[in-house]
């Protein structure tokens, strides 16, 4: 690990700015106006869950509402909606307490189940490239946007939710915020106590998209095709 | 190191784009559908001028610190195993890359869209090396196959349409499908999917750098930068040295005000934030990071009147409105960034000399000020800009034509003489029934007392055409 050349470069931008290069001390301020902190002030979580639902639709996506019980035949059904096939997973204890294994024995016996396993290494990788479905839990959920939002590490790589065809995000109701603020709000404070932020945070909202063909939205591009949000009460 | 896309002088530039009939269609199209988006996303969010404010704010006191920043943003990539090299110039940043490719003796690099490296002709540097560079945003990747450049920084293939895109992957990838959009990105999709999975090296641009965490932050709706992110073992960014931000909570700010400047949305399906390199036992992500912070002229801009031009976001917004974009294209500005801030930016960057027109290619309306989310005052800009070219002694065409008396910017009062003068149609988006409501910039004031009558109906291309004619004598 190195760096190269900085003390020429930031002296540099110091001697244009007109003062001495400063390495300590700059204090970020409080902004004068806030308007970030207003959107949506006071909501209950039962607004939010409204916001959130209506946003699924704007960004393409499906939304299934359901409680912990009812999870397993929620899940199944929208897994045979995609065909079933093949499901990568995060090694993840929300998987057993949200009654995974049970709702997979539901499944064709020809159903093949992947849960990420970091010992064979690259091999996760390519699974999930092969996957139909890919599922997370969401561990913190944006309502304005309809955003999950995920913390990757190593028993969660990037690719279960970017390279299968299908997305499925199972969202406990208690990880509802507002807005990216609050996630970002968060992050920002465990980092002011010294924690290290995970490798990568991914914030997604819908299958993926572009409009690079005569501004035509043509959905499902380099990431998943189609994508379901499922809302869990606790 | 030239931001001038090809060697055609800034005529012939325009002319072109304003014989490009398709282009201008899908331009004003374009035009009209973002900014319908951002009108909508700020009407929805309420206060939007006290977010542009604290946009303004956050970039402000960001940029008027940026060594401090740039130091701790340093200090965090390294502490998370990433090698940091500050690049003063393009050759720097392009002989550092080639050297890290040689080393992993790569055969083939996947890149995310990024502005920065068509700055600095990063693909033509590559070229030397022998290494296959795949662009992998869906937009540029067109272009790279017939060998076109951007002319639009959001939607960078908006001037082709979907017939010429069908026979370009037909001749260049064997394509036998139909021009039907969905048909053509799926075939897009399965051949890059092969090149991700193929590729040594990944090279992103950079949204947003976060300071304090050492945190890169990209946004995009195809999922491509995250596949740059998580296959390759190697992995690259190029960040302009003003694409930071102090922390988390203002990278949430502005890229909430990009999504929704750039393409009417309130946050794009992927905002994706890594750091350094992966952690131990994790699969996904590089395990050799490197950060290439660039200047390349940048710094011109600090401490002079110039500054603000180093806030912008590239949200395209000004891009956006601007009727003069409209009607000459984005690749008339012969810049890699194209519009108001393309006219305000490359100059800074590159020196009055090969662009002394662009200041030019503005009618002032102001629509491109009123429309950034960051509040610069970018016709201000082009203003000083021309003053200082005019001081220079260096009279460009423009200047001189306008001397000549069409008086098209000069004297006074400016806005009734903007509004009777520029082209009937540069106004079209807010003439309605022959009348001007709610006109862009200064005409607003105006429209807000009484409605204008519409200026007589004389086109840009009328108009152009006098503006020749004038200047050659
Ligand atoms: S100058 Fe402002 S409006 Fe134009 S691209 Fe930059 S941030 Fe957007």
């Amino acid at each position: 690990m190195a760096v190269y050349n900085r003390d020429e470069f930031l002296n540099k931008l110091a001697a244009k700015l007109g003062r001495p290069r400063r390495t300590e001390g700059v204090v970020r301020p409080v902004w004068r106006v806030n308007p970030q902190y207003e959107v949506f002030k006071g909501m209950d979580q039962e607004e939010l869950v409204d916001i959130f639902a209506n946003q699924c639709e704007a960004i393409h996506t499906d939304f299934v509402r359901t409680d912990v019980a009812h999870l397993k035949n929620v899940l199944v059904d929208v897994i045979k909606s995609y065909g079933g096939e093949s499901i990568i997973l995060p090694k993840d204890p929300r998987n057993e307490i949200y009654g995974l294994p049970d709702c997979f024995n539901e499944l064709q016996q020809d159903t093949n189940i992947h849960v990420w396993d970091y010992t064979i290494g690259k091999e996760n990788e390519k699974i999930a490239e092969r996957a139909n479905i890919g599922i997370t839990f969401s561990d913190i959920t944006l309502a304005e946007t309809a955003t999950v939002t995920l913390f990757h590490n190593k028993h969660h790589g990037r690719s279960i939710s970017l390279m299968p065809k299908n997305y499925i995000a199972i969202i406990p109701k208690s990880t509802l915020v507002p807005r990216m603020t609050q996630a970002a709000a968060i992050i920002h404070e465990k980092i002011e106590k010294g924690e290290l932020v995970a490798s990568c945070v991914s914030f997604i909202s819908g299958p993926s998209n572009s409009a690079d063909i005569e501004m035509n939205l043509i959905v499902g591009v380099h990431g998943p095709v189609k994508a379901t949000y499922i809302l869990v009460d606790e | 190191m030239s931001l001038k896309l090809e060697d055609i002088p800034f005529e012939e530039g325009v002319q072109k784009g304003i014989e490009n009939d398709f282009m201008r269609q899908a331009v004003s199209g374009a035009q009209g559908r973002f900014r319908a988006g951002r009108l909508k996303q700020a009407q929805e969010l309420g206060n939007w001028e006290d977010w542009r404010k604290l946009g303004e704010e956050i970039r402000t006191h960001t940029v008027n610190h940026i060594d401090f920043y740039l130091h701790q943003l340093s200090e965090q990539v390294e502490k998370r195993g990433g090698h940091v090299y500050f690049a003063e110039t393009a050759e720097e940043a392009n002989s550092y890359i080639k050297q890290v490719i040689q080393t992993k003796n790569a055969k083939k690099i996947v890149k995310s869209k990024s502005m920065v490296t068509e700055e600095i002709g990063l693909n033509d540097a590559l070229a030397e090396t022998g290494t296959e560079v795949v662009e992998s945003d869906l937009g540029e990747w067109i272009l790279q196959l017939e060998g076109d450049h951007p002319s639009h920084i959001v939607t960078p293939a908006l001037h082709k349409n979907k017939e010429q895109i069908r026979k370009t992957f037909a001749q260049k990838r064997g394509y036998t499908g139909s021009s039907e959009p969905e048909e053509l990105a799926a075939f897009a999709r399965k051949q890059l999917r092969s090149d991700f999975l193929q590729a040594d090296v990944g090279i992103t641009g950079c949204n947003f750098a976060i300071a304090e965490s050492g945190t890169i932050t990209l946004v995009t709706n195809e999922g491509n930068a995250d596949m740059v992110w998580t296959v390759p073992d190697t992995l690259i960014t190029v960040m302009g040295m003003e694409r930071i931000v102090p922390t988390w909570e203002e990278m949430e700010v502005l890229v909430g005000l990009l999504t929704r400047s750039a393409v009417g949305q309130k946050l794009t399906s992927y905002i994706t934030a890594y750091t350094g390199c992966r952690e131990e036992d994790e699969i996904d992500g590089p395990n050799d990071y490197h950060l290439v912070i660039v200047d390349n002229g940048r710094s011109n801009a600090l401490g002079t009147e110039f500054q603000a031009a180093l806030h912008c976001i590239r949200c395209g917004s000004c891009i956006n409105v601007c009727p003069v974009y409209r009607h000459i294209g984005g690749h008339a500005y012969n810049s890699v960034y194209p519009g108001p801030i393309g006219a305000v930016l490359t100059p800074v960057l590159d020196g009055y000399d090969d662009h002394k027109d662009l200041p030019y290619a503005s009618s002032l309306c102001g629509a491109c000020t009123e429309a950034c989310p960051v509040r610069i005052p970018l016709h201000e800009m082009l203003v000083l800009h021309r003053q200082k070219i005019v001081e220079n002694g260096d009279t460009p065409f423009a200047e001189k034509m306008m001397m000549k008396g069409v008086g098209m910017w000069g004297g006074s009062p400016f806005v009734y003489k903007m509004s009777t003068k520029l082209a009937h149609s540069a106004l079209k988006p807010w003439t309605k029934d022959e009348t001007i409501e709610n006109g862009p910039g200064p005409l607003k004031a105006w429209t807000a007392v009484r409605n204008l009558a519409a200026p007589p109906k004389q086109s840009f291309r009328s108009w152009f055409e006098n503006r020749k004619k004038d200047g050659e004598n």
